[in-house]
């Protein structure tokens, strides 16, 4: 039946003739083509009323929507619909989806937060992309720092202390780790000494009769190590000096240095070219005080703090 | 060569109008009570209360803003989307199953463009009168009686478009309170935006477009017909039977007994006997026995199986793509042939091969088939795993990952640390506090914090960071242990993961 239908449907000429019998088809656009088109045209002028379009001037047809949002200080923006405020809107709100916790941060002690599940929850997530945003670029992204470089937070040594004071301190202040070249100072075969008695300290392979000349010149005014690193060699927290007794290393590369030489080798280079490279910088003025101590709460859950 | 203008075929057909009479038989009533059944779950369903303490009254809601879907005692989460999955793959199978066993039977009785469009063909029926009057009424010019009845038909498949796309937006947030914000211009934009699309879509598909959604628009339709085999049950028109050698013919009434007088005067048998055997036969039976000495089929060529196809086929030009098969010509068809006398089934359920046998049976399931053995073996398997996965389902989800940055920390007396965050998700509708300890290492090994229990609010997780510290010795024999989780007095629902321990030098 629909068969018959189609074969009587045959295609229509303008009706012009030319040359005699030259004709010209006639197809028509589906109607529902035509009517389609016809709606993306109206459907283009609407969108040109509503957003942003044609370059006018200087400027460009601004559009009728807007944007408005509340910033965390409170105040209302307004500014025509475009991308560049749609990302301010987003970023607005997440402020001011944030401003409870940190608010709530700040009128809690680091005891406190401790002990609340959802604070610690908050912390655990906002520290994370805090400390991504300003920490991981010497930190590394999980604290492990580079040793040689960078200290590793996640480890039970606190150069500086462990505790929330301490650390909250290092952040606003800032640190800077200094140790004098003892190539100055000191011959070869004393930094040799030296060396081998810092590899005693912490049960590595060394050569007992110059760990024994070390430990004579390490307690000396000569070299006085003892007045930073104490007279047990464990260090001062007070002036950042290391404790040298015990399994971490992070400016002498000992734990992937290769032979007990390599290991004292390692050791040596520290002590001849001295340190004048370990800056933290001050955080305060960067970072609000909420995030700082956000922060704080972060890196003291790291490496467990003390 | 060119063809000459008035062969060319013009490319774009225009839809011809298809005014189906109303038919009364077997799938009539199974395509009914389908329909009333599955209006009756979709249109009322949103509105069955069912008493929540911490999420609206209402037994199936899809809470997107609160990411859980709620149906009836169960509560979804986002991390349960492995039963939709299965859910979604049972549904793939069945399809398969069933058009492998029975043809389209999805399309014909339970697709909801058929189950809307019937609706909608209703409403036009009780409007517009039956099909000949329909006919009529689409031929006559727009006078008021035209205008009255088409308008009046229109407005009532907008209302009812209109409250399929309300009952779809109430499964999504608070039925009763959706109402009296919808109608007062409180409801969100999402929900009038979502009533105005399923509102047209749905006027569009079941009142305009009807057959053209399935022939043109569908892909399930085309993919069902390479699920067909010749085993396959399907619509079919008996050609055999119906056409004989010389085909079609109308009936006239009184010829049949004419017929069987002469073939007894002819016949030198008893006459006595055959008379007596031809009271026994009924007029419709003496009719049939004549159209077949004359060389005609059964058909008769009403041609109501066509007047009553949605999709405007012709059955009997055998299995065609456009075939949804709704079995309305099966009912049209038996209902001429009662009227007649005739036995039923010329329009029949049948299978291709059994058709063309020469022999042919009477049309019976066969699922003694390879595919239709494995599409069962794995409907049986998966929808056993979901309700097993569902029924054994935890009160709480929990996910211990190791902490990768750094796999383990050397610390200053040699010992080593690995951390780990635990992730616990109460799914249930209390606040519940959990217990986490260590199995495989010592007690004293495991730091967590404050947190060696944490309680957690219905519907919310909570994060624990715990630090497990062994000497050197202990953590190179150790390669693996055990968090287990315990919510408080329910020793029972206790879960154990186990974890990896690293240490430096450590070869797996």
């Amino acid at each position: 039946m629909s068969e018959q239908k189609l074969q009587s449907q045959t295609v229509q000429t303008t009706g012009h003739a030319w040359d005699g019998d030259l004709q010209e088809f006639n197809n028509p656009l589906p109607v529902w083509w035509v009517y389609t088109f016809y709606a993306t045209v109206v459907f283009a002028i609407v969108y040109w009323t509503i957003y942003p379009s044609w370059p006018w001037g200087k400027g460009w047809l601004g559009g009728l929507s807007d944007i408005t949002y509340v910033n965390s200080a409170g105040e209302t923006k307004t500014h025509n619909w475009n991308t560049r405020a749609l990302l301010l809107e987003d970023l607005n709100q997440a402020a001011v989806a944030q401003k409870p916790y940190f608010d709530k941060v700040s009128g809690m002690s680091y005891a406190q937060i401790a002990k609340d599940p959802e604070m610690s929850g908050f912390i655990l997530s906002s520290g994370k992309a805090l400390f991504a945003d300003n920490c991981a670029a010497c930190h590394q992204a999980g604290g492990q720092g580079v040793v040689g470089f960078f200290p590793n937070l996640t480890d039970d040594d606190w150069l500086y202390g462990g505790s929330y004071d301490n650390i909250h301190q290092t952040l606003v202040e800032g640190r800077r780790a200094y140790m004098p070249a003892f190539s100055e100072v000191l011959g070869g075969e004393q930094i040799d000494q030296l060396a081998n008695y810092v590899a005693k300290l912490s049960n590595i392979g060394h050569d007992a009769a110059k760990a024994a000349a070390g430990d004579a010149l390490f307690h000396s005014e000569t070299a006085a190590c003892f007045y930073c690193h104490g007279g047990d060699a464990k260090g001062r927290k007070e002036i950042g000096a290391p404790n040298l007794t015990d399994n971490i290393w992070l400016w002498a590369n000992v734990p992937t240095a290769s032979g007990e030489e390599g290991k004292v080798a390692a050791i040596r280079g520290v002590i001849a070219n001295g340190l004048n490279k370990g800056v933290m910088p001050a955080w305060a003025g960067r970072l609000t005080p909420e995030q700082i101590k956000v922060l704080t709460v972060y890196v003291h859950e790291l490496g467990g703090g003390q | 060569m060119q063809t000459g203008l008035e062969d060319q075929l013009g490319l774009y057909q225009k839809r011809i109008p298809i005014f189906t009479r109303s038919v009364k038989g077997r799938f009539r009533r199974f395509k009914t009570s389908v329909l009333v059944l599955a209006y009756a779950i979709y249109f009322l369903l949103p509105w069955l209360p069912w008493t929540r303490l911490d999420a609206p009254a209402q037994a199936v809601l899809f809470d997107v803003p609160g990411r859980r879907f709620l149906i009836f005692g169960l509560t979804i989460y986002p991390q349960d989307v492995i039963w939709l999955a299965l859910l979604l793959f049972i549904a793939a199978i069945l399809l398969f199953f069933v058009t492998g066993l029975v043809g389209r039977a999805f399309c014909g009785y339970f697709c909801f463009q058929t189950l809307w469009t019937d609706f909608f063909i209703w409403i036009e029926h009780e409007i517009q009168g039956e099909r000949p009057a329909r006919v009529r009424l689409y031929r006559q010019p727009w006078d008021r009686e035209k205008i009255l009845k088409i308008g009046s038909t229109h407005a009532l498949w907008v209302l009812a478009s209109f409250w399929t796309g309300i009952s779809f937006v109430a499964y999504f947030t608070y039925a009763p309170q959706l109402l009296a914000d919808f109608f007062s211009g409180q409801a969100a934009a999402a929900a009038y935006f979502t009533v105005g699309i399923l509102t047209l879509s749905t006027y569009a598909a079941a009142g305009l477009m009807r057959e053209q959604i399935c022939t043109y628009v569908c892909p399930y339709g085309r993919f069902q017909s390479v699920m067909y085999e010749p085993e396959t049950l399907a619509v079919h028109y008996d050609a055999r039977r119906g056409e004989r050698t010389l085909g079609r013919a109308v009936v006239r009434a009184g010829r049949g007994i004419v017929s069987e007088r002469r073939r007894v005067d002819t016949h030198s048998g008893a006459p006595v006997a055959v008379e007596r055997r031809q009271a026994q036969m009924s007029a419709g039976q003496r009719a049939l026995a004549e159209r077949h000495e004359k060389g005609y089929g059964d058909c008769v060529d009403c041609g109501l199986c066509v007047q009553v196809c949605p999709v405007g086929i012709d059955i009997r030009d055998g299995l065609q793509y456009k075939c949804i098969s709704c079995g309305l010509c099966i009912d049209a068809c038996n209902t001429i042939m009662d009227s007649f006398g005739f036995p039923r089934g010329l329009i029949r359920y049948d299978s291709e091969g059994n058709l063309a046998a020469s022999t042919p049976a009477a049309p019976k399931l066969h699922w003694k088939r390879l595919k239709i053995i494995g599409y069962g073996v794995a409907l049986i398997l998966m929808s056993a795993y979901l309700i097993y996965s569902i029924s054994t389902r935890g009160s709480f989800d929990r996910a211990v990952n190791q902490i990768r940055q750094p796999l383990y920390v050397v610390l200053s007396n040699g010992d080593i640390r690995n951390r780990y965050q635990i992730r616990i998700t109460n799914k249930g509708a209390q606040e519940q506090t959990y217990e986490i300890s260590a199995r495989g290492i010592p007690e004293a090994a495991i730091d967590l914090g404050n947190f060696r229990e944490i309680a957690i609010k219905p519907g919310h997780s909570g994060l624990v960071q715990a630090s497990v510290r062994l000497p050197p010795e202990l953590a190179m024999q150790t390669r693996r242990f055990e968090m287990v989780i315990t919510p408080q007095g329910k020793p029972a629902e206790a879960r154990t993961e186990t974890v990896r321990f690293d240490s430096p030098g450590q070869r797996l």
